[in-house]
């Protein structure tokens, strides 16, 4: 286990410099005072011009203003927004809001999917299965920004059961509609995955046998069943956190919850580049943090994993 | 015996309780829903087992024999279901049981250990885990203690040493001899009167598969449990069953006492195995002391074996009768201190082929035996070009494979070619059998294209294939079919010497026969030198001149195929020529 | 003693008539030759959603290439601003936008935008896909450790955000194709992992060695043996990211970040539409509707693929 803990963050590092340095090329790969670019035809402060200058270390050589960027983001630097607040003074403000929106949109697709899933793979070809088939379908062809507008008509505009922006503080019960569209975006792709999941686990050598020791059918769809099958489901959940950070963006902003997303969304939508670039960055070390962590979940999981040398 | 308690009615029902068979299957039908509606598995099969005995079901892939096991313990698999007849175990109708009662039969009036060792413990639990699941699921124990104590039992009855420490061990820790041992522990655990055992060793090594085979013999023994063994090998069957129960086409064609059955087979079918069991020719032949005799003494028998049955013995002697003039021939394939060292992330050096020397004289077979990880199919890939030798040297056809390159490899890869075991995997999916077979024809710019289209023909009638099958894709033939077509490929160039890396092993017993019979006969027809690599002993018997036995990467022991047979020298050889099923039947010759 | 009392059975032998022997391994050419492809065609032929999502993306097409056959109103001109939000009338069946604009015309003529930036991203994903994950599966080692470490590193920028970052530095640029660039640069990753696994396992097969022992080139190996076998989940993975890319292209554009105004967007129409969700919803509605149909059209071609083409995925059905 420690070999493997060990190996997966050595293999993490190459990654994280190869991310930052992609995301610090693509900015100044373009022609130009990038600094100026960066703010388009808006005019900053001159201070927060100065301190972007400062934060890519202009005057410096590319591969030295590459690492100075780089030591800045390791001192949690990630420099400054279009109105002159650190964006590490943002981010501690609005991190808090965006996790707990995360968190719950998690829950929500881990409960409702894996469950579906499981139950739809048991029943395969039934009418449970099959109508599940088309929705899953249906609901991964519909685009977030899609969801999130038609929830806020019909579930806050028409029906008034939620308020159609968070309020002042972002309180649960104002992000349990936002929560519950983030959650469709993987939603359908988690009870495909757990369905296929269980129906290839129910054919397996493994689940006969314990079924030929007397165990009955009630032990062997958790305890042999679900728990191999979770083992993909949890990958994807790696993979799938990407989507999520897109999605958490389009949402907040939507929903206007003050959270990381919606930071982003509206430096997006303002056309301030260097804030655009810096909660990217912050969100790219984000999904790489998040990636190590499955991978540690999922030894935990398959002691396949744990126990290899 | 019968104790006789409180009246008649009792002892009557006792005594016919013990004359009543512990397992009496009657008219079995299993049918599987597909898309072209019922498919019938199983048509009528009557099986009876009495208490206290062992019966083995045999039969080829497809005969409905691990159908049958599984419709006992009612776990068909898929849309698999009894269709009619009756299951009864003492007297109860399985066929009728509902899951719930069957839950409570399982494992505890029927123990069942599965085929496939490595599929069939679930890999994110540990052995502790499983086995003490199958203890506290038939009430076996209850309370932590005490179940873990049964636990320890289980497995140290079933020839685990250091239990203790193994139950907090995961399935991938254990090799796949151990695990067979945990398995058969589990489906022991409960004490069950009838045992299932489904191919219990056909995935492991031979040696492995003698000891874990007399382990299961022997608490059997000790237990009294009653004994219904699956498998394909005949030899195994009557060596292992005192009844014998031979499955074809879904139908029971013959059953009753092993010896009887293995002596005097009545029904064409149980000739046609007999005639083609690799274990049991190879017996006979050492039995008759050598293959003429063994011929002699069962042409009679084979004589009334109807239609088109395969004689291994009768195969073994044409090809020895063609042979004889070539073993003093000079050699075709000299190898010299041949080895390989891969290099392994983390632990050093790994040597799969040390040192290992030997010479194949122009149109002889020599065999490379061995079990898995012995280095056999290495140095077949060293030969061929396929893997770079470390060091040591390979002549072929008088060429020295390492300073051969680019267009004199070329022209000598024509001159030596594979065939490889996996009949599933050796044709490509994707193009057809007639393009496969003239393939070697195009790439060595052979020929016109009219003429490549007649030496394809001519190929399939060579491998006895209509030549109908030149539009055809591989995922239409069976795995015999896919591995003439493969052995046609190998033939196109006209090679000197072939490779055959397992190229029987996976097929069934009569289609097993079927190809060595082509082997023998194409040998003697075109010259070809075979190296012929195998970890089957008898088959070696049958097909081959010499014998080089190998063992983790070394070459043990190498002489003549009879005096290996005759007089091994070294323990391990002695060991694989014991693995040969069938040591203490009596043939009856 | 047991074993004396203990019956036995008698030797039964089954009469003949009853399993009659067939010939050892005979062979049947019986009915049409099959392979994975042939296959594939005729499983897919049985399927109505085949059907339905072909007819679907054959009409996308021919909306995308000649509007004019559907619409003869402009969708940018002859807005009136007296329209505003207005309810269907004759000539505008699906009424007007904020601006006073045709929705049905919008909708028409946004069409090809939609598709141009699906098959740019796709054909990019494809190419870059198949030749790094071929030759990171097929020749392994070093080519295979830089080129996946590589392919890591693109995979760990979500292609949306990467596009995003891309977009806001570019801002001026913006026209179809660099924003199909700005997606398909980070989102050839997942393609060329499917194939290098596909091409991992097919490239150990015994056919590939035999070809090998025949004095086959490498090259052609890769060609004519290994990936003929192991193309087949790229094309269902492609066709999966012909729909990701047309929604990529809507969020960028719904973000602002994507297409100008000036380009026909259904990802602007719905951006442009949201302040009036709660009195005007069928403004931002209709646009979402030909967005998820087009998204809708492609997943269900990519899922008839799977079924056909995965034999696992078939097992499931």
């Amino acid at each position: 286990m420690a070999g493997y803990i060990v190996r997966r963050v050595l293999q993490a590092i190459p990654v994280l410099l190869g991310t930052t340095f992609l995301i610090y090329f693509m900015v100044f790969a373009m022609p130009g005072d990038p600094v100026v670019a960066l703010f388009g035809d808006k005019t900053p402060p001159p201070q927060v011009l100065e301190a972007v200058r400062e934060q890519y270390h202009l005057d410096q050589p590319f591969i030295v203003q590459y690492l100075l960027f780089l030591g800045g983001i390791f001192r949690g630097d990630f420099g400054t927004s279009f109105s002159g607040q650190p964006v590490s003074e943002i981010l501690a403000t609005t991190f808090p809001v965006t996790l707990r929106l995360a968190l719950m949109a998690i829950f929500i697709e881990m409960v409702f999917g894996i469950t579906i899933g499981l139950i739809s793979g048991l029943r395969k070809g039934g009418i449970f299965d099959a109508s599940f088939l088309v929705v899953s379908l249906i609901l991964i062809s519909l685009p977030v920004f899609v969801v999130a507008f038609v929830a806020q008509y019909v579930f806050a505009i028409q029906l008034g059961w939620f308020r159609t922006t968070a309020g002042p503080g972002a309180p649960i019960q104002d992000l349990i509609l936002p929560a519950i569209v983030l959650a469709t975006i993987s939603f359908a792709q988690i009870v495909r995955l757990t369905r296929a999941s269980v129906i290839e686990t129910d054919t397996q050598d493994f689940v006969r046998t314990a079924a030929s020791k007397g165990l009955s059918r009630r032990r062997i769809v958790p305890v042999h069943i679900l728990r191999n099958s979770l083992i993909p489901v949890v990958t994807y959940l790696a993979v799938d956190f990407g989507t999520l950070m897109v999605g958490a963006t389009v949402t907040e902003g939507i929903f206007n919850v003050p959270g990381v997303g919606r930071t982003l969304y509206q430096a997006i939508i303002r056309n301030e580049a260097a804030t655009v670039v810096s909660f990217v960055t912050v969100m790219v070390l984000i999904y790489l943090f998040v990636n190590l962590l499955v991978d540690l979940l999922y030894a935990v999981l398959d002691p396949r994993i744990r126990y290899a040398k | 015996m019968t104790e006789i308690v409180n009246g008649t009615d009792v002892q009557q029902t006792i005594v016919s309780s013990d004359e009543r068979p512990l397992l009496e299957i009657k008219d079995l039908e299993v049918g599987f829903n597909t898309q072209d509606g019922l498919v019938k598995a199983l048509n009528g099969v009557n099986i009876t087992l009495y208490r206290g005995q062992s019966l083995a079901i045999v039969g080829e892939s497809g005969s409905g024999k691990s159908t049958t096991a599984h419709a006992i313990i009612n776990l068909l698999p898929g849309t698999g279901h009894i269709t009619g007849g009756q299951i009864l175990l003492d007297g109860q109708d399985l066929a009728k049981t509902s899951e719930k009662e069957m839950e409570a039969i399982r494992g505890r009036k029927i123990g069942f250990v599965p085929q496939d060792p490595m599929s069939n413990l679930n890999p994110v639990w540990s052995i502790g885990f499983q086995v003490e699941e199958a203890i506290k699921a038939n009430g076996i124990a209850t309370g932590r203690k005490e179940v873990k104590a049964r636990a320890i039992e289980v497995l140290k009855q079933a020839g685990l040493g250091d239990a203790e420490r193994r139950l907090k061990q995961f399935p991938h820790q254990f090799s796949g001899g151990m695990r067979q041992r945990v398995l058969i522990g589990m489906g022991l655990a409960a004490d069950p009167q009838l045992l299932i055992a489904d191919e219990p060793t056909s995935a492991l090594d031979v040696t492995v598969q003698r000891v874990i085979l007399d382990h299961l013999e022997s608490l059997t023994r000790e237990l009294g449990t009653t004994l219904l063994f699956i498998t394909h090998d005949l030899g195994l069957a009557a060596e292992r069953a005192e009844q014998l129960v031979v499955m074809y086409k879904g139908r029971v064609v013959e059953s009753g006492p092993s010896v009887e059955i293995l002596q005097n087979p009545q029904h064409p079918y149980t000739q046609r195995l007999v005639a083609a069991a690799p274990s049991l020719a190879s017996r006979r032949i050492q039995s008759s002391g050598g293959i003429a005799a063994a011929e002699a003494s069962i042409s009679e028998d084979a004589s009334h074996a109807a239609g088109e049955t395969i004689d291994l013995i009768a195969t073994a002697e044409a090809r020895a009768e063609a042979i004889e003039a070539a073993a003093s021939a000079p050699p075709a394939i000299i190898v010299e201190d041949l080895t390989k060292v891969f290099k392994i992330r983390g632990s050093g050096e790994f040597t799969a082929v040390d040192k290992v020397s030997f010479q194949i004289p122009k149109g002889t077979t020599m065999a490379l035996v061995g079990e898995s990880g012995s280095g056999k199919s290495t140095v077949a890939k060293m030969l061929l070009k396929l893997e770079e030798a470390t060091s040591g040297k390979m002549v072929v056809g008088g060429r020295d494979l390492a300073t051969v390159t680019g267009k004199e490899l070329f022209e000598l890869r024509s001159r030596m070619q594979p065939v490889f075991q996996d009949p599933y995997g050796s044709l490509n999916p994707l193009r057809n059998i007639g393009n496969t077979i003239a393939e070697p024809l195009h790439t060595h710019k052979v020929g016109t294209k009219a003429s490549r289209r007649a030496r394809t023909y001519e190929l399939l009638d060579q491998v006895s294939l209509p030549r109908t099958l030149v539009g055809r894709y591989p995922n239409e033939l069976s795995g015999g079919q896919r591995q003439r077509v493969a052995i046609a490929r190998a033939l196109a160039l006209k090679p000197e010497i072939v490779v055959l890396d397992e190229a029987v092993s996976a097929l069934d017993v009569l289609v097993q026969a079927q190809i060595l019979r082509l082997l023998a006969d194409l040998q003697g027809e075109l010259g070809l030198t075979y190296l012929f690599i195998t970890h089957d002993l008898a088959v070696v018997r049958v097909i081959a001149d010499h014998v080089c036995v190998m063992q983790r990467g070394k070459i043990v022991e190498a002489a003549t195929t009879d005096e290996v047979f005759d007089n091994p020298k070294e323990q391990y050889t002695k060991d694989l020529l014991a693995a040969i099923p069938g040591a203490n039947i009596e043939l009856g010759a | 003693m047991p074993s004396n009392t203990r019956p036995t059975q008698a030797h039964y032998v089954a009469p003949l008539e009853e399993t009659p022997l067939v010939a050892i391994d005979s062979v049947t050419t019986e009915g049409k030759p099959s392979n994975l492809w042939r296959d594939a065609w005729r499983d897919v032929r049985k399927r109505p959603m085949f059907w339905i999502s072909s007819a679907l993306i054959l009409l996308i097409v021919i909306v995308a290439l000649f509007p004019d056959l559907f619409t003869q109103v402009p969708p940018n001109n002859d807005c009136q601003l007296s329209n505003s939000n207005g309810a269907p009338t004759t000539g505008h069946p699906l009424g007007f936008t904020r601006q006073g604009c045709d929705i049905y015309s919008r909708i028409i003529h946004g069409t090809s935008t939609s598709l141009a930036v699906g098959l740019i991203v796709t054909f990019l994903v494809a190419v870059l896909g198949i030749i790094f994950g071929a030759l990171a599966g097929f020749y392994g080692g070093w080519v295979d450790g830089l080129l996946s470490r590589l392919g890591d590193i693109f995979f760990s920028i979500p292609y949306i955000l990467a596009a995003v970052v891309i977009m806001s530095v570019f801002s001026q640029y913006a026209n179809v194709w660099v924003i199909s660039l700005a997606i398909g640069i980070f989102a050839w990753p997942a393609t060329a992992r499917v194939l290098r696994a596909e091409v991992f396992r097919v490239r150990n097969a015994d056919f590939v060695m035999a070809a090998t022992a025949l004095g086959v080139s490498r090259f052609r190996i890769l060609v004519r043996h290994v990936l003929p076998n192991s193309i087949a989940p790229v094309i269902v993975i492609t066709t999966i990211s012909l729909a990701s890319a047309i929604v990529a292209e809507a969020t960028l554009s719904f973000l602002g970040v994507g297409l100008p105004p000036s380009t026909m967007s259904w990802g602007n129409d719905i951006s442009q539409a949201q302040v009036t969700l709660s009195t005007a919803p069928q403004v931002l509605i209709l646009p979402s509707i030909a967005l998820s149909v087009t998204v809708l059209s492609f997943i269900m071609l990519g899922e008839v693929a799977r079924d056909a083409l995965d034999p696992k995925a078939r097992a499931q059905r």
